[in-house]
């Protein structure tokens, strides 16, 4: 066992997977000497030369289309968004080019192109640094989309991204990337497309993914003590969806809150609820509870406490499907 | 440059300067500037106030103030030279980092605090000082820029527009697009390229492998190259170019040849990237110690005139501090303000019941 913060294990995870096929690039804004703002590519560019971890011009569109130009040479590369809004200069790329090219070559092209994605706020940031653009890219087909929550999967998961043969965005919780916890290098993770139940219960389903699945666990424990049992799924995946873990898990509890950052309006929240209601409909006590982010822009830092789904407006929305 | 020197301290011969770092004026046949004793000690305070203000930002964060701040130091004479080349009626575009500027704007500068503290996401009216927003978004601003100068020219005003960019940003599509559609328009604006030798760890290699200015030759409009940590050459250059621009000649890119003195933010360790011997060789070419030395040489200012504004900064910094402290946190409500002109039935919606929801406990 080794404890490593969430960054640390990205970046363990990424040494192994350049370790392991010397076709894996890192690419981005300060991934090389510096290491990345957060230190996710601390040390790669040192062991790894600069050919194979990139400091970029300062370009998002040229980050993405040269990744591209660089798959369809036979390398993997791992691209690095320095922060959440500014992967929209690159959205033409990846929206247009990225997500489509493999079925326009009827299968005989692949992509295998990473794009991680430091996300959501609670860093006291300034403007663009703290956004949930994750609605944007789960419906772009032809592009995964997944979300780490905590150190031992963001080690699996970045080496199971790196593996994978299709284009992947690869949601990192910003917020989270200091919390440690003890990993085993050598065991094999959960599929990356599989979501996870990260604690049982009986009374209601919260479902989660990236920085709120661990506020979903301290509502879920504060309510214990309310003698609610809690059941909280980590969905890791969202495109594609685990849709069979959650149909079980709500069949059995008959409720269902989701939880994200980004606003409910529109957002991934209104798949699940959407999907969920679909399959467990004669299970449901109550309809499927969203809790987000308003349709507002992300507030000014001052603001951000009340903007971002806290514990307790967690448990307002438990309280909320236990009223019916 | 020599090999081992450190990076851009040699000037490279096509550097307009008019003040060297020792305070001595020098002749340029294209640019040169007549100023009065009263106007360099003028420029001499701006540059003393902005550099006040701006370490007064970075204790201030250094205390938990301010959630991060971007600092001039070492830019302040490429920000009021061209800012005070600026008239009433030009227009300013800036990035996060144009502090310098905002000042010759009239901008309080606790707004431009309370934007770092998190109390707003911009603060000031950009109509009322010509001085829009900042922008954090890398080179956005330059295509608003060349927007708001082709409306000047349909309105056949007699104004310009200026737009402010790092080095980092000339790699960006929307500031090559910003070249473009000003080179084909003929629109009325400066480029003013604050080319402080790094965009957060990456020095200026990972950009460009010609200076800066040239690139504008490519896009069809002149670029010069000027000493940015001289003012009178900041001043002389801007004015210049804005006043072509003004008569209908079209685009100028002015790449300011600079030293960001500081970390890229208060968040950053350039410890990690770059050597302190560039550091010390950027120091001896500050831009307002070259001013200083013209003054006391030429007696332009006495002692006495170099206290007094050492004492107009102190309360200066002492006055925004205070202020900044004082800055009230937003009410919650103002998470759904002005995010539509009008009425909006789901923000209505939402507001009422996240206020109710908050009412809750206080019972
Ligand atoms: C589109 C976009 N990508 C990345 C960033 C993150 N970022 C902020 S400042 C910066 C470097 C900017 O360098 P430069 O243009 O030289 O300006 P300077 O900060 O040196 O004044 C980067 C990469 C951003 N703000 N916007
Ligand atoms: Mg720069």
């Amino acid at each position: 066992m080794t404890t490593l913060t969430l960054a640390k294990a990205l970046n363990e995870g990424l040494r192994r997977s350049m370790e392991d096929d010397p076709k894996v690039l890192v690419m981005g804004e300060d991934v090389g000497k510096l290491g990345g703002v957060f230190r996710v590519t601390d040390g790669l560019q040192k062991d790894f030369g600069e050919d194979r971890v990139i400091d970029t011009p300062l370009a998002e569109s040229g980050i993405i289309g040269t990744a591209i130009g660089l798959a369809l040479r036979g390398y993997r590369p791992v691209c690095e968004i320095q922060f959440d809004g500014f992967v929209f200069p690159a959205a033409d790329q990846i929206i247009t080019q990225l997500a489509k090219m493999p079925l326009r070559s009827l299968g005989t092209l692949k992509l295998p192109v990473v794009v991680r994605i430091p996300f959501g706020g609670g860093i006291g940031a300034v403007e663009h640094h703290s956004e949930s653009p994750e609605a944007y890219f789960t419906h772009t087909a032809g592009l995964r989309v997944v979300a780490c929550s905590n150190p031992v999967d963001a080690y699996t998961m970045i080496q199971d991204a790196v593996r994978c043969d299709d284009p992947i965005i690869f949601f990192e919780p910003k917020r989270r990337y200091w919390d440690k916890a003890d990993i085993d290098l050598a065991a094999p993770g959960l599929a990356l497309d599989r979501a996870r139940t990260v604690r049982q219960g009986r009374d209601i389903t919260l479902i989660a993914y990236g920085p709120m699945v661990k506020t979903c666990l301290e509502a879920a424990a504060a309510a214990e003590e309310d003698g609610r049992d809690i059941e909280v799924i980590d969905l890791r995946s969202l495109n594609p969806l685990d849709v069979d873990v959650l149909t079980e898990s709500v069949t059995r509890t008959g409720r269902c809150v989701v939880a994200h950052e980004a606003p409910v309006f529109t957002g991934f929240g209104a798949e699940l609820a959407a999907r969920i209601t679909e399959r467990c409909f004669y299970s449901l006590e109550a309809p499927v509870l969203r809790v987000g982010g308003f349709s507002t822009p992300y507030p000014p830092s001052r603001l951000e406490d009340h903007y971002l789904p806290d514990l307790d407006r967690v448990l307002d929305a438990v309280d909320r499907s236990f009223a019916y | 440059m020599t090999a081992d020197a450190p990076r851009g301290v040699d000037a490279p011969p096509e550097l307009v300067q008019l003040l060297t770092p020792e305070g001595e004026r020098v002749e340029h046949p294209d640019y040169d500037i007549e100023l009065t004793a009263e106007e360099v000690r003028s420029l001499y305070r701006d540059l003393v106030l902005v550099r006040r203000v701006d370490l007064e930002a970075v204790a201030l964060q250094r205390q938990g103030e301010l959630g991060i701040w971007a600092s001039l130091l070492g830019q302040e004479a490429a920000q009021i030279g061209s800012g005070r080349a600026l008239t009433d009626a030009d227009m300013a575009f800036p990035t996060y980092r144009e502090h310098g500027v905002a000042w010759c704007r009239d901008v309080d500068p606790v707004k431009l605090l309370g934007l770092f503290r998190g109390v707003s996401n911009g603060g000031w009216d950009p109509a009322e000082h010509n001085f829009h927003l900042y922008t954090i978004v890398i080179g956005s601003q330059a295509l608003h820029a060349v927007g708001y100068a082709m409306g000047i020219q349909r309105d056949g005003a007699e104004a310009a527009t200026i737009v402010y960019f790092g080095d980092g940003a000339t790699s960006q599509g929307d500031v090559n697009e910003a070249f473009i559609w000003a080179s084909v328009f003929n629109a009325p604006i400066v480029f003013f390229c604050q080319n402080n030798q790094w965009a957060i760890s990456e020095p200026l290699e990972k950009q460009s492998k010609i200076p800066l200015y040239k690139r504008a030759s490519g896009f069809g409009f002149p670029g010069i190259r000027v000493d940015g940590n001289d003012v009178f050459a900041c001043l002389a250059a801007t004015r210049r170019a804005l006043q072509n621009a003004r008569d209908g000649q079209g685009p100028t890119l002015i790449e300011a040849f600079t030293y960001r003195m500081g970390a890229h933010t208060t968040s950053d360790d350039p410890t990690r990237y770059r050597l302190a011997h560039e550091l010390e060789a950027w120091k001896l070419k500050d831009p307002i110690e070259r001013v200083k030395a013209y003054l006391f040489k030429n007696q332009l200012a006495d002692q006495e005139f170099f206290e007094k504004i050492d004492a107009e900064a102190d309360a200066l910094g002492k006055d925004v501090r205070s202020r900044c402290l004082a800055l009230p946190d937003p009410p919650p409500r103002a998470i759904f303000d002005h995010v539509y002109a009008g009425a909006h039935a789901l923000l209505d919606e939402e507001r009422e019941q996240y206020l109710t929801y908050l009412a809750g406990f206080e019972r």
